[in-house]
């Protein structure tokens, strides 16, 4: 790992691999698109309303997997100290927090016609929110000190203390009754969804994450960039 | 292409799903490229200024 840890380094990887990841992640989409709206069957249950969960599972997935990304960028952050963690983890709470917005959303949106309402104060639902408002709170925390190394640090802690939330998510649905239907993708004994509904589930969930490092990419660089503004500005104070 | 738009009566729930998710993960990631690209303009002109003022100094002394 440490030899990426020289930023300028990173830079030159990272200024390299994005054109191949913009062309998977458009590719992706696209295929994924076609297959979920286009060539895949409607659910004989749900009808086509059940076309939203390609959308909803992906974006649900990624709202966890970025807050373990987040949750582990600040670990290696607070011990090692490895200079690019904390720039991580800062460009993946907007995407993470974004995403989980997103399955908040279309989550409701589903609810509506299936459940006959768009919200229940359950436990799948109410640990989702709360993951939304965790993101909200680590980019807050993370804005509100002068010293912008107390101010990642404390994001990092409170990140940490917050993936205690993952689990809970992850097994609400077995632990407590809930109108949410138990996973049926990632589960002991296989997947109990049909191939056709499969593939274009698991395109969009590799298109969202082609998206996250795309968008990643883009907002480490801004960061590091804005780390050596900084440092020119602070040349020409003490020059001038 | 009207049972395509209708989603079999659950139109009103399937486009606004997709919409949003279009919208939301498209400003995202417009608002970082042009984040990025800002950034990187001061870098340069920063570069630039303390450069002409470092030749200044050499041409003074």
């Amino acid at each position: 790992m440490h030899r990426f840890a020289n930023p300028t380094r990173f830079l030159k990887i990272a200024t390299a691999i994005q054109p191949w990841v913009m062309a998977v992640t458009v590719i992706l989409t696209a295929v994924g698109l076609y297959m979920a709206l286009i060539s895949s069957p409607a659910d004989y249950q749900q009808g086509e309303s059940v076309r939203i969960m390609y959308v909803h599972v992906p974006a649900a997935w990624m709202g966890m997997f970025c807050y373990a990304a987040l949750a582990i960028a600040s670990a290696v952050a607070l011990i090692w100290k490895h200079p690019l963690a904390d720039v991580a983890a800062k460009a993946t709470a907007p995407v993470g927090a974004a995403f989980t917005f997103l399955s908040l959303v279309t989550g409701s949106l589903w609810g509506k016609p299936m459940w006959g309402t768009w919200w229940v104060w359950d436990a799948r639902l109410t640990s989702m929110l709360i993951l939304f408002f965790l993101y909200i709170g680590y980019m807050a925390l993370f804005d509100a000190f002068d010293d912008r190394a107390r101010g990642a640090k404390a994001a990092a802690i409170l990140s940490l203390v917050g993936a205690v939330n993952l689990p809970i998510i992850k097994f609400s649905v077995n632990w407590w009754n809930t109108l949410h239907q138990p996973a049926s993708v990632i589960k002991m004994g296989g997947p109990s969804i049909d191939a056709s509904m499969l593939w274009p589930l698991f395109l969009l969930a590799i298109a969202f994450k082609g998206y996250y490092i795309w968008v990643l990419l883009v907002r480490m660089r801004q960061e590091l960039t804005a780390n050596k503004v900084r440092i020119l500005r602070a040349k020409q104070a003490h020059g001038g | 292409m009207q049972d395509f738009l209708n989603m079999g009566g659950y139109g009103a729930f399937v486009w606004p799903s997709y919409a949003i998710t279009a919208v939301v993960m498209l400003v995202l990631l417009v608002v970082s490229v042009r984040s990025l690209k800002s950034t990187e303009a001061t870098y340069k002109r920063l570069q630039a200024e303390l450069g002409q003022e470092q030749e200044e100094q050499k041409t003074e002394s």
